[in-house]
């Protein structure tokens, strides 16, 4: 394979390999969070955040930690800096905080992470781990928020709070519960799939 | 075995660091933590209560060593004195405890106002503890050292229709506040005098 330039390590994350979709990785927040707009985007900012430091310090840090331990060492640094964004939301936007609830500790086993550490950070230098984290998580931020937008859309009938439709729109409840996330979900990667398709 | 004392080094300097760096950015971000959640969980109880205090009681509130911990007790001030103080207590409800907050004016030891805080009661009907204004209201204008209980058990509170429990709850809420009240009630004039 030859060696990509950053920014195309930066891109692939926006649309060719975008978590969600593509890589079909990260679901469980994907699919409980995205009720609505400002859950999405808080969301996929502290996953971006997360992402973007462990790949950063795995990348730097990879000729130094054992191979036999590695895994052991990814989870730590990833656990670090989840906890750290835990505080901050708690410290700063503690609504939002309330909301995403126990999907933001569970940042931790969010394959999307170690995924990236793995396969990405602990074989390349820092400056393309961070194009590739900062990639991937602006990707899964906007797949979470296209999603969260549909859902809150049609099942709330607001987007960002404001209503959208008037007061006479009846909304269809279900999009903003289970079965209408995993609807939701699907039909999006049938539709990347058909997009996709060559 | 060098192989080894490798493996060992690098886990644990690796967590040495992230401990540290946690135990930072904790105790950088514990006092806004614990006013967030004060705000959030317990500001709109309290400003519904104390709804014609001119001072924000979040912001002025004061911690009161009991036994080993704390309590925090809010200040409310209404006609430029600060003569309420509210303080919560807990009681045994159907779901879990109930939390209470109880304001109490320090010069007649009567009660203010009435809030529950936090509840895991039935939703519809002990949750009523929380949503009913009626019967928070009950408790309103009457001495703190009354001996709170329901009809039922031969007290004067009216009990919510079918959340007899969450009420009997509600009222050991009040009796634990009380009994604080009553044992904290130096320390709080004191406090409030150097305050002042």
């Amino acid at each position: 394979m030859a060696k990509k330039s950053v920014l195309q390590e930066f891109s692939k994350g926006l649309w060719v390999e975008v978590p969600p979709f593509r890589l079909v990785l990260g679901l469980c927040p994907t699919l409980a969070i995205t009720k609505s707009v400002d859950n999405g985007i808080g969301m996929g900012v502290a996953v971006t955040f997360v992402l973007v430091c462990s790949n950063v310090l795995i990348s730097l840090l990879r000729n130094v930690i054992p191979k036999e331990v590695r895994i052991a060492c990814y989870i730590v640094i990833i656990a670090t800096f989840v906890t750290v964004v835990e505080l901050t939301m708690q410290a700063f936007v503690y609504p939002l905080f309330l909301q995403l609830g126990i999907f933001i500790p569970l940042i931790v086993v969010n394959c999307i992470l170690l995924g990236r550490a793995e396969a990405f950070a602990a074989k390349n230098g820092a400056a393309a781990s961070l194009a590739d984290g900062l990639g991937m998580g602006i990707g899964y931020t906007l797949a979470l928020t296209a999603l969260s937008a549909i859902r809150e859309i049609l099942g709330n009938g607001t987007f960002y709070k404001i209503a959208v439709f008037g007061p006479d729109f009846e909304p269809f409840r279900f999009m903003v519960e289970a079965p209408g996330a995993f609807m939701c979900l699907g039909l999006m990667l049938c539709v990347m799939n058909a997009i996709g398709k060559k | 075995m060098a192989q080894l004392l490798r493996l060992f080094a690098a886990v644990t300097i690796i967590s040495l660091v992230s401990g540290g760096l946690l135990a930072a950015v904790k105790s950088g971000t514990q006092e806004r933590i614990e006013y967030q959640q004060l705000k959030f969980v317990k500001g709109p109880v309290l400003k519904a209560i104390f709804k014609d205090a001119s001072n924000d009681p979040l912001a002025d509130r004061l911690k009161i060593p009991l036994d080993k911990g704390e309590v925090n007790c809010f200040v409310g001030v209404f006609n430029g004195k600060k003569n309420t103080v509210a303080i919560e207590g807990f009681g045994k409800g159907f779901g879990g405890d109930i939390g209470v907050l109880v304001a109490i004016n320090v010069e007649n030891d009567q009660i203010l106002g009435v809030g529950v805080t936090t509840h895991s009661e039935t939703p519809g009907l002990g949750s009523r503890a929380k949503e009913d204004p009626a019967f928070a209201a009950q408790f309103k204008g009457k001495p703190i050292t009354d001996p709170f209980k329901v009809k039922a058990d031969g007290g004067q509170i009216d009990a919510l229709s079918g959340a007899t429990v969450t009420s009997r709850g509600v009222c050991g809420a009040l009796l634990s506040v009380s009994e604080a009240y009553q044992r904290l009630k130096p320390a709080i004039l004191q406090k409030l005098k150097e305050k002042a």
